[in-house]
């Protein structure tokens, strides 16, 4: 089905819970995701449905104790994640991976100008590989990766604090910081969500553009179907912990299956006008004990007896457009 | 003094809001968080406030319920002068202008029950005998589509829409002609959102209520306004009805705001202006740029825009943008729409 070589991150059967008072919050229930070379993908889902939890997975950067990984593999170029030691796994964070946050402000520490936090970065990949990193060797990399996101005068911008800059200007160090030495996988949680919609739209474009330039492979975790649309090739819809649909984004525009894609898309306000549909009723179910069968039964209006007692697995509808739902297989 | 239209429930006149932040050798330092804005609301309708952070569009919603008296300029409601703080304020004008906040969590009190949220308004604005009490609170529940057993429940026991649907009953109880909505969706999810903007419609043709409606979605914005008024630090840049302010956007910051939005169909595609792209950075409302506040982002901009702050010029009928652009008839055929 899948050619091997061509396949960068491969999730299979990824179950994340979360110890609390009184049990365990089962977030993930079974995730399977694909990510080949130079692929946007986008993981489009609501508030609570664990696209933050899929992604601190993967770098395993969830809170240590609090969580429990009971089934499932997370392979990098083949290499399980999950077992990998403690200097395999900072090689990935690294060299391979870089994640950008959703809120550039906590994501920059407010003490440390960004010169220091860029150049961290720069040493620490750098020092995998040569045992004495130069400190011009630093600067200059610094720098070339604050122009590539076309940041005013660079140089100077190393000697400022995270508070003398703009929310837009944050996300661009950010960014920086992910792509200053050489990754092959971004993953980008919600990058303009706090922004006004113009930079926003300015940091979107330019996400794209590295991305296309260099080549590198990005996951673009987001809530927004629009900025799903215009980033990504491909797209997984989540909802509370499962994938429920998966399709190239013209495909699933064009032709939704699932109740849930179809509920979502018909939610959104469309620029065009025309009035909102009523949405979806209920909510989010409760991760401490979710339903048995399909997550989405309780607010489905198609539900059937069979959803309430097995969950459904992804089913090919047509080429590379996979759907959880018993529906599509009817 | 100014008087306000025949249909007219708010007008604003030259409103300005300054906040006082410091002072240097000059002499104190201001935020201009509202700076000279004229707008009017008519009986019935949604007013849309659009704009981005720190353009100033919440400024105006707080003064307009009182929560802050303006540093100069007026704001009229129903004949009456209400430049005023609440606490100055008519209990009779209270119980007229509501508000309903961004976000439901902090707006509702965590430590009181559903009932005594919906007592306070009822017991200060309405003169609702004791006996009748409960059944006027199971009557506001209603209108919000939610079950009476949720006057016992605490907020933190209900989801985030039914917590906005509280704050919207909360706000109905003292019966109000113009309700005020900050951002009320921004917090939730898109499916959720639908229902309580749908409510919300419903209720304004039911109660004959008038919205101002804050929001920085447009695409939202779209669906629920008659008309849309724009700010860009502290300023109104266009205003215009629905339809016109998407199909022939003026001010080339309504066209790049609305290129800037992601959208999911080819139809919406073919809506937005794609000529112009998002430049720059929004100004420091503290020291904003010189004349025109949004020149150095215009990618139209002419010499004059850096000197003279353009004034508010009614283009067509109902329509009227503060541009240079359009102040000059000569230029506009060949660079403005």
């Amino acid at each position: 089905m899948e050619t091997k070589e061509n396949v960068l991150l491969d999730i299979k059967d990824l179950h994340t819970w979360y110890r609390v008072y009184g049990g365990y919050l089962k977030v993930l229930n079974g995730i399977n995701l694909i990510v080949r070379e130079g692929e946007r993908v986008s993981l489009v889902g609501e508030a609570g449905c664990g696209k933050t939890t899929t992604m601190k997975s993967i770098l395993r950067i969830l809170p240590p104790g609090d969580f429990l990984i009971p089934k499932g593999e997370i392979c990098y170029r083949g290499k399980d994640i999950l077992k990998m030691n403690s200097r395999e796994i900072q090689r990935l964070r690294s060299q391979e991976i870089a994640m950008i946050f959703q809120d550039p402000t906590a994501a920059l520490n407010s003490v440390f100008t960004i010169g220091t936090q860029i150049g961290d970065v720069v040493k620490y990949s750098l020092a995998l590989e040569e045992k004495r990193v130069h400190k011009e060797k630093i600067k200059m990399l610094s720098v070339k990766a604050l122009k590539e996101v076309s940041l005013p005068d660079p140089e100077r911008m190393l000697v400022n604090y995270p508070f003398q800059l703009s929310g837009g200007m944050r996300q661009r160090v950010c960014i920086a910081m992910a792509i200053s030495s050489s990754r092959n996988l971004l993953i980008a949680d919600e990058p303009g969500t706090s922004l006004d919609v113009t930079i926003q739209d300015q940091i979107l474009r330019l996400l794209r553009e590295i991305v296309e330039k260099k080549g590198t492979s990005i996951i673009l975790i987001t809530h927004s179907l629009g900025v799903a649309r215009e980033m990504t090739d491909r797209i997984y819809v989540m909802y509370a912990g499962t994938i429920v649909e998966t399709a190239l984004t013209k495909d699933l525009f064009k032709n939704p299956v699932h109740p849930y894609t179809k509920g979502l898309l018909a939610s959104v306000p469309k620029l065009s006008g025309g009035g909102l549909a009523k949405g979806i009723p209920g909510r989010i179910p409760d991760y401490l004990n979710p339903p048995q069968g399909c997550r989405f039964q309780p607010r489905c209006e198609y539900a059937t007896p069979s959803c309430v007692e097995t969950p459904p697995q992804l089913f090919e509808v047509e080429k590379g457009h996979l759907v959880a739902c018993y529906l599509a297989q009817r | 003094m100014t008087q306000l239209g025949n249909n007219e429930i708010l007008k604003a006149v030259n409103l300005k809001k300054y906040f006082r932040i410091g002072k240097d050798k000059k002499g104190p330092i201001f935020v201009r968080a509202v700076d000279g804005v004229n707008f009017s609301i008519r009986y019935g309708e949604t007013l849309g406030l659009v704009g981005e952070s720190g353009s100033g569009k919440s400024t105006i919603a707080y003064t307009v319920v009182g929560m802050y008296g303006p540093t100069s300029g007026q704001v009229l409601f129903k004949d009456q002068d209400i430049g005023m703080k609440a606490v100055r304020r008519p209990l009779s004008l209270k119980k007229e202008i509501q508000i309903v906040f961004q976000d439901p969590s902090s707006s509702l009190n965590p430590e009181q029950t559903i009932e005594q949220i919906l007592s306070l308004p009822l017991r200060l604005h309405t003169r609702t005998p004791n006996r009748q009490f409960k059944e006027k609170m199971i009557e506001l529940l209603e209108k919000v589509e939610l079950p009476s057993e949720y006057l016992y429940k605490f907020p933190s026991s209900i989801g985030g829409g039914e917590k906005q649907m509280v704050a919207i009953a909360r706000a109905l109880a003292s019966n109000p002609s113009l309700i005020v909505l900050d951002e009320p969706t921004s917090a939730l999810d898109v499916s959720i959102q639908a229902k309580v903007i749908n409510k919300l419609m419903n209720l304004q043709k039911e109660l004959h209520l008038t919205y101002l409606f804050i929001t920085h979605d447009l695409s939202l914005m779209r669906n629920v306004a008659s008309r849309i008024a724009i700010m860009y630090l502290g300023k109104i840049c266009e205003v215009a009805d629905t339809a016109t302010f998407f199909e022939k956007p003026l001010h080339p910051y309504t066209q790049m705001l609305i290129s800037s939005v992601p959208v999911i169909t080819e139809e919406e595609e073919k809506l937005k202006p794609k000529k112009v792209v998002s430049i720059g950075e929004i100004g420091s409302p503290v020291n904003p740029p010189s004349g025109c506040s949004f020149h150095p982002r215009c990618p139209y901009r002419m010499p004059i825009c850096s000197e003279v702050d353009p004034e508010m010029i009614e283009v067509f009928p109902e329509h009227t943008v503060r541009c240079h652009l359009f102040s000059r008839p000569e230029e506009t055929g060949s660079k403005g729409v």
